[in-house]
């Protein structure tokens, strides 16, 4: 299993009190599955993809991420877990403005101290692979909204990661268009083998999805 | 720097606009710094040349410091001095401010209308350590300031107080508080109005056996005070009073330029907060988002400094070509511009420390 979360609880300070924001959550998802997490807005979803991006540590509770218990580990390492073995793709494209779609992608290997001569093939494959070829050398104010959504992605699998976080990656994008990052995201999830979990309010992506969980008042079910 | 070299590439219209501030800071810096050290060399050059290590000065009243104008040896202080342990060589020497001319039928001597010159008159003992070639009574050795200034040459006779004296040579480009150096024979220099029986200071030459505790010992003896030829500066009144205001200047233009620096570098990394926290949250570690901000920082003070520093040598070539007195040498060249790039470091590490703060969770949204 790829990646786990167990019994997990996260609360933040609210006022004078503390809300709970993940209530012992349990999941588990293997290498090359994808599992859905749909719930209404505040139930959790973000609190869940940043306690598994090891982004925030859980009150109580394992997150193993690739067989690493990231307990274990300090803000370095899991700096160094993060760029390595996750990818996240933003709910909003969030790219830098005065990179090159390809720059964007071989970032993620500049991070890493990988040399920059190999990792610009890749990120040009990997755009190729999201259906940008043309675009590489666009920066993103001359890109579409989709064409963001899918440098997005490129950048997350950059560094081949064994878990996958994404966060409502069509909600800027119209019907097709969404339609068509998905397929992309199942696809790579299926080739590459990585533990995907995909953050949605679609109902449509459901289908695509290997298992559906509900995320309600920091609880998931259906796990 | 992969992300540093693409933000000055594309905010160029930014980058341009701090880098021109900065370049011009540092011209103003390195202008200031010229002039300084001109002005400074003007009011101490006669007394940096001379071959004495110390100078040995009448202790002036309680509550006041040792002045070129106030001090007044007398000669069995400075044969005291000269017996003194580790004393290789005491010179007696006269400092007075008088006016000179030449010479009726010398140089730009015209009669009774020859322009007075106010001029540094040395008194020195002729063969003695301190004394230029060709030194003796009646004769005296003009730097070439003085020389110009008075329109004489050698063997054109000069007008020095009550007597006149031939210009026995022509060298050297001394001056004393901003006046150009005559040196003359002892003997000739108390002649001069004003000046005291004996002599100005005693310079020394020291050599090893001298020590502070012999020379406040010596001091406390004979009335005097030795001070180092470095600290003697400050007996030379317009010195102490205009390199005193002129640093500050200079103090506090380096505390602009470091604030003018961290202000934008400031400005600059809030402006970027979002895409820190997307860095971060892509597993960026603070070390390199660190060493990308002040790389940054670096490249942009160390142009800038470059091209202000540039500008400002070129601009001191040409204005030490008329009369305005400025130096152009390492010191007041590279010296400053050294100093404009480490406190503008400074200024913009301050700043970029903010990314520590940045919070990467910002990136995903509403994780609250």
């Amino acid at each position: 299993m790829t990646l786990l979360l167990d019994d997990v609880t996260l609360t933040y300070e609210d006022g004078g009190g503390r809300l709970t924001a993940l209530d012992r959550v349990r999941l588990d998802v293997p290498a090359g599955t994808v599992a859905a997490v749909v719930g209404p807005s505040g139930s959790g979803k973000s609190s869940l993809l940043a306690v598994a991006a090891t982004l925030i540590a859980p009150d109580r509770g394992r997150v193993v991420v690739d067989g690493a218990d990231t307990a274990a580990l300090d803000r370095g390492a899991r700096s160094r877990l993060r760029r390595e073995r996750v990818g996240i793709v933003f709910q909003q494209p969030n790219l830098l403005p005065s990179l090159t779609a390809a720059e964007q992608v071989q970032l993620m290997a500049h991070l890493s101290g990988r040399p920059p001569a190999a990792a610009r093939d890749r990120a040009r494959e990997l755009l190729a692979a999201v259906g940008l070829a043309g675009e590489a050398d666009r920066r993103p104010h001359r890109l579409s909204g989709g064409q963001r959504q899918r440098v997005n992605i490129a950048r997350a699998l950059m560094n081949d990661p064994a878990v996958l976080l994404v966060d409502e990656p069509t909600s800027a994008l119209d019907h097709e268009r969404g339609a068509a990052v998905l397929d992309l995201l199942v696809g790579l999830t299926r080739e590459r083998g990585t533990a995907t979990v995909l953050v949605t309010h679609d109902r449509e992506h459901l289908a695509r999805a290997d298992r559906v969980l509900t995320m309600r008042d920091g609880r998931l079910t259906g796990a | 720097m992969f992300v540093a070299w693409r933000d000055l590439r594309t905010a160029k219209g930014r980058f341009a606009l701090m880098g021109t501030v900065i370049v011009l800071v540092t011209l103003l810096v390195g202008l200031l710094s010229g002039l300084t050290a001109g002005l400074a060399r003007e009011n101490v050059s006669g007394v940096t040349g001379l071959p004495a290590d110390r100078l040995v000065f009448a202790e002036p009243p309680d509550g006041r410091s040792p002045s070129f104008s106030d001090s007044a040896v007398s000669e069995g202080q400075w044969r005291s001095w000269a017996r003194r342990p580790g004393v290789v060589d005491a010179a007696p020497l006269g400092v007075r401010t008088t006016e000179a001319a030449a010479a009726p039928g010398s140089g730009g001597g015209t009669g009774g209308g020859a322009a007075r010159v106010a001029v540094a008159a040395f008194g020195a003992e002729p063969g003695g350590r301190l004394a230029p070639g060709g030194l003796a009574p009646g004769r005296v050795v003009l730097s070439a300031r003085a020389a110009e200034e008075l329109g004489v040459r050698v063997g054109d006779r000069v007008r020095l107080g009550p007597g006149t004296a031939a210009v026995a040579a022509v060298e050297g480009d001394a001056s004393h508080a901003h006046l150009p150096v005559v040196w003359t024979a002892l003997q000739d220099w108390r002649r001069l109005p004003g000046a005291p029986g004996g002599a100005t200071v005693i310079a020394l030459t020291t050599g090893e056996g001298f020590t502070a505790a012999a020379s406040e010992a010596a001091d406390e003896a004979l009335g005097t005070t030795a001070l180092t030829v470095d600290e003697a500066l400050a007996a030379i009144g317009s010195y102490q009073a205009e390199n005193g205001s002129l640093q500050l200047m200079r103090g506090f233009l380096f505390a602009i330029s470091a604030l003018v620096v961290g202000a934008f570098f400031t400005v600059w990394t809030v402006q970027r907060a979002p895409e820190i926290a997307v860095l971060k949250a892509l597993g960026a570690s603070t070390g390199y988002l660190l060493r990308d901000a002040l790389g940054q920082a670096l490249l942009v003070l160390t142009a800038g400094t470059l091209a202000g520093t540039a500008l400002a040598a070129g601009a001191g070539l040409l204005i030490g070509r008329s009369e305005v007195p400025f130096a152009v040498e390492p010191a007041t060249v590279l010296v400053p511009a050294a100093v404009t790039v480490v406190l503008g470091a400074a200024g913009a590490a301050l700043s970029v420390r903010r990314i520590t703060a940045v919070d990467p969770l910002t990136a995903l949204g509403s994780a609250r």
